[in-house]
Parts: C-alpha cells; sequence; structure tokens
C-alpha cells in the first residue's frame, strides 16, 4: 500500500478570475512507504502547490490526497493532524524560528502534537542528533547560531514530530557545497535509521542523482514521468526541453551513447569510471594512428 | 596595467568587546586586467566574497592596499568615482531591487549618480535591451522569475556604465533555466561591451567558463590560473574540499588508472572528445 497516493488531483489559482492559472493538473502518483523520493520541475512547474496539499496547506480543487489509504479531506476537522503525520520543511525555513532557545524552537512540533514537556524534548534532542546540532547549541538563542545551524534546527523541528513522510522543498538551497553535502548525507541517515519517506524536492540534479530512489518530474503542473532515478536520467534530452539539466556525467555518457557507444547514463563519476573502464584499451594507440 | 589591484591585503572583521579582532583575508594580492572575466572559487568563509566587497570600497583593508584603476580605496574622496568605475551584483534579487516598475529601477542609479534625464532615457533602454529585458521595461519587478530579477539587478548597475561589474553569487538562488540567462548576459556583456567581471560562485562548471579561475582558501589564494591549469589540479583542490566539473574528475581519475587521456577535460563536450579515440572497436 502507498503512504501517499494522489488521485487526479487539481489546483487552480485565481478560480473563477481572468488570472485563473491550472497550477497542478490531474496529478495521480503513488508515494511507496519508506522510498526516497525526488521531485523536480522547472519554476512553475506546480512542485510547491503539489507539496502543499500533500499535508493539506492546500486544499485541491479536484482530487484527492490518500494518507495510509484514508483521504485527507474525509473529516476536514482533522486536518491537523495530517500535518503532524506529513511534516513539511519549506525553503528558508530557519525564518521561521522564534523561540527563546534552540531546544524550545525544536520541541514547538511535539508539543503541538499534545505530548508532555519530557517527551517532546526527549524526540527534539533526538531530532537534534540527526542533523548534527551539538547539544551546547540547544541552549542557545536560534538568532546566536550560523545559518547553517538555524537551518538544522528547523528542519529538526519538523522531524521531531516523527512523521511518517518527511518532505523538504529545497532544504539546500543557499549552502555551500560542503554544508549540502553533509545535509544531505544526514537527511539519508535519518531516511535509512528510521525507515521513513522522504521527498525531496530539488533543483539540483546531482543531489537527486545522490540520494533518490524515484524521480517525479513535473512539468506545466502534470506528472510527466514517474520512475527510477537512472531510468528518468536516461531521459535527458526530454529533461532539457521541460528546462532541466541531467548532472554533467549523466550528459557525459548520454553524448557518448548517441555517438553509438554501449554505455547507458548513470548518476556519479564513480559509476561512470566503473562502466567505462573494460570498454576503454589501455596502452599509447590511439585509433587511426 | 591592472584595473584592479589588490596589494597585500589583510582583513579583520571586529573586534567585538573584549574580543581579538577576527582576520579574514590574510596577505591577499591579486591583479584583474581590464576586460578579464575572472570566476573567484572557494567554500563560504573561505574570504571570497569579502576580497570582492574590497573592489568597490564596500570594504577598506585593514593592512595593504586596493586600487581601482589607479584610485586608492582608502581615499574617501574618490569613493563615489570607485563605486560608478565597479558596480555590485548580491546573491538575493529581492534584496537589490527598489521601485515598483521595472525600468524605474534601472534609473535609480543614473537618477543618483545626477545623469540628464533624456541621457538615462537612453542609458536604461540601452540596459534593458542588454540584459534582453527590455520588453518587461513596464512590468512589475516582483512579477519577475529569480534569473529575470537578477537581470534587472544587472540592468541597474549597466546603467551606470560601470568598467567592471563584481557578483556575488549571482546564481545561488536561481533555478537552472535562470541561472543560465544570468550566465549568458554576464558572458555577452563582458564580450560584447568589454565589461570587466568578476563572478563569485559556487558552481565550478560556471568556473569553467572564465578568462581566469582563483580559489580562496582560508583567507589566501590557493591557485589561480587559466580553468584548465587550476582544474588540472584535482588533488590540491580534492584535498581542500573543493569541487571540481564531473567532466574533469571522470577524465583525472581514468587517467589516474592509465588510461592515455589529457590532463583536464573542462566539459562535457571536451570529455566525450578526450574519450572517443580509447574506445576498443
Amino acid at each position: 500500500m502507498f503512504v501517499l497516493e494522489t488521485k487526479e488531483l487539481t489546483y487552480i489559482y485565481g478560480a473563477g478570475t481572468p488570472f485563473e492559472k491550472t497550477a497542478v493538473d490531474h496529478v495521480s502518483i503513488g508515494v511507496e512507504r519508506g522510498e526516497f523520493l525526488g521531485v523536480i520541475g522547472h519554476t512553475g512547474s506546480g512542485k510547491s502547490t503539489l507539496i502543499q496539499m500533500l499535508n493539506g496547506l492546500l486544499k485541491p480543487a479536484s482530487g484527492t490526497v490518500l494518507l495510509n489509504g484514508g483521504d485527507i479531506w474525509a473529516e476536514p476537522k482533522k486536518i491537523r493532524s495530517v500535518r503532524f503525520q506529513v511534516g513539511m520543511v519549506f525553503q528558508y525555513p530557519e525564518h521561521q524560528l522564534f523561540e527563546e532557545t534552540v531546544l524550545k524552537d525544536i520541541c514547538f512540533g511535539p508539543r503541538n502534537m499534545g505530548l508532555a514537556d519530557t517527551e517532546a524534548e526527549q524526540r527534539a534532542r533526538r531530532a537534534a542528533r540527526f542533523v548534527g546540532l551539538d547539544d551546547e547549541l540547544l541552549g542557545k538563542s536560534p538568532f546566536e547560531i550560523s545559518g547553517g545551524e538555524k537551518r538544522r534546527a528547523a528542519i529538526a523541528g519538523v522531524i521531531a514530530m516523527d512523521p511518517d513522510v518527511l518532505v523538504l522543498d529545497e532544504p539546500t538551497a543557499g549552502l555551500d557545497p560542503n554544508g549540502r553535502d553533509t545535509l544531505l548525507q544526514q537527511i539519508s541517515d535519518y531516511h535509512k535509521k528510521r525507515g521513513s519517506t522522504v521527498i525531496l524536492v530539488s533543483h539540483s540534479m546531482e543531489d537527486i542523482a545522490r540520494f533518490a530512489d524515484r524521480v517525479l518530474v513535473l512539468n506545466e503542473g502534470k506528472a510527466v514521468m514517474l520512475d527510477r532515478t537512472d531510468r528518468v536520467f536516461a531521459r535527458g534530452r526530454e529533461l532539457s526541453k521541460m528546462g532541466l539539466r541531467v548532472p554533467q556525467i549523466t550528459e557525459i555518457l548520454l553524448m557518448l551513447r548517441e555517438k553509438g557507444y554501449p554505455v547507458h547514463p548513470v548518476l556519479t563519476v564513480e559509476q561512470a569510471v566503473e562502466q567505462l573502464r573494460p570498454l576503454l584499451r589501455k596502452g599509447g594507440v590511439r585509433r587511426g594512428q | 596595467m591592472d584595473y584592479i589591484t589588490a596589494d597585500h591585503v589583510t582583513f579583520a572583521y571586529g573586534p567585538g568587546e573584549g574580543e581579538e579582532p577576527y582576520e579574514v583575508l590574510h596577505d591577499v594580492s591579486l591583479g584583474i586586467r581590464k576586460g578579464e572575466f575572472v570566476a573567484l572559487v572557494g567554500h563560504n568563509g573561505s574570504g571570497k566574497s569579502t576580497l570582492a566587497k574590497h573592489f568597490n570600497a564596500m570594504l577598506l583593508p585593514s593592512g595593504g592596499k586596493v586600487y581601482v584603476d589607479g584610485l586608492d580605496t582608502m581615499d574617501e574622496d574618490l569613493k563615489l568615482e570607485i563605486r560608478r568605475r565597479v558596480g555590485l551584483v548580491l546573491q538575493n534579487p529581492d534584496n537589490q531591487l527598489v521601485a515598483s516598475i521595472v525600468e524605474e529601477d534601472v534609473a535609480f542609479g543614473p537618477e543618483n549618480l545626477g545623469v540628464d534625464p533624456p541621457e538615462i532615457r537612453r542609458r536604461v533602454d540601452d540596459a534593458l535591451r542588454a540584459v534582453e529585458m527590455y520588453d518587461y521595461r513596464l512590468n512589475a519587478p516582483y512579477k519577475l522569475s529569480g534569473g529575470q530579477k537578477q537581470r534587472v539587478a544587472i540592468a541597474g548597475i549597466i546603467a551606470m556604465q560601470p568598467d567592471c561589474i563584481v557578483l556575488d553569487e549571482p546564481t545561488a538562488m536561481l533555478d537552472p533555466r535562470g541561472r543560465q540567462e544570468v550566465l549568458d548576459t554576464v558572458h555577452r556583456l563582458n564580450r560584447e561591451k568589454g565589461i570587466t567581471i568578476v563572478l563569485i560562485t559556487h558552481y565550478m562548471d560556471e568556473a569553467a567558463g572564465a578568462d581566469r579561475v582563483v580559489v580562496m582558501d582560508d583567507g589566501k589564494i590557493l591557485t589561480e590560473g587559466s580553468p584548465r591549469e587550476v582544474f588540472s589540479q584535482v588533488r590540491l583542490l580534492k584535498d581542500h574540499q573543493l569541487d571540481v566539473p564531473q567532466a574533469t574528475e571522470l577524465v583525472w581519475r581514468l587517467r589516474g588508472e592509465g588510461f592515455d587521456l589529457p590532463e583536464c577535460a573542462l566539459d562535457a563536450a571536451e570529455c566525450v572528445a578526450a574519450l572517443e579515440p580509447l574506445f576498443k572497436s
């Protein structure tokens, strides 16, 4: 059974006005329990609108969202509990920190769920460890810590609710390559240890290539691909037409394949080396010499 | 002669009360020639932004000197002259646009310089054409995409007719299409108008398209040279946890295994051209 499923999900901005725009257009997808799903699409493709419907922040114009098989809008009064089960980390989540201490901020979610203070704190400390925040930082004001640490604190606040599904919208935007790698590695470790489902929205094809099991491609509000990551990137030329770019290493193998060499597109430099090694000739003699 | 010269520059923040000053640039010397396209790369905290902010007197050296077109940035009377010559574009386009209509935003700079209105009109139109945003001149900036906003910010700088534009991670917050728009624009301004470009970036494939790459690490210049010279030093860059383009890394690793490959491939096309002759028939 899918942990999350959408059926003919549609969202329209400005319905009934001259500016009416269908942002999400009859999207039917299934998210498997425990998978790491990447979501890619050009700006305006409907990514953010779609994920905001997954936890009921936006109500669809038509279609349904099923969480563990149940329609999340079946009882609108219970929509709040859906938000605990599908945890959402927005872009630049560090802008939303507000408490006196980092620990209190991370506790905010679990306390809202009605957990006792001790239980909330336990969860907060565990979440902080997942994202690599030192214990000593937890007593500080969120305004005293670095930008990267703030981002981690904000993500910990969502993880602390122990959601079935963790949705992250561009969690690495604005971080440098080191910060990006570390944060994604931590999210990946969390995913593996907790066995929870992770949905990662990202512009970075390299990040998606490294971590996602499957990829959903959105274009003009429609779900145009949903498949294993390598199979999606093998369709690099179609992605380019949608304003998306495959990782450079995938591009290299696509170019070789188009020239007739027996290679298939891969996602990392390591995979490319493994694949090319037996196909290439050692020694100084080049073709035509 | 160099257009911008950093001569043994040190820079320290602070000190706060009871603290030691925090030195982020240690004795950096660098020359940038007129018309050159220089990419400045390095980790967060490597000092690359701090160095670049010295190029238009946003920051002044704690030790050493910075000269722009021969003008000493320490001379308070020359500050306006220096800023007229070197414009700065920042990471977040939303923080740089001030007016409610695109063309008014672009006019803001030349107005402040006291340029005559007919001349402002001409400069604004030219600048918007140069970044291919002329058709949007009467739009509201907030309705534009990130890449479009960033191009309007660049037009605002061009309207001041600078010799040099310093761009501090102008593509960090943009999607792939916006990134490409901004890069194409910057390269065109360099090529067609001869504007000197200093591009600060995390993206090594962006740096690979520059005339020269300067790698900053821990407040010092780790290495510099043509992209080919710099990216041939894969070991050095990796030792400092810096990336190289994937094309460069693939060729480097296969070469390390004994395959007959050049020292460096800068992009996918070069990499493919290098690999092709080695395929067994």
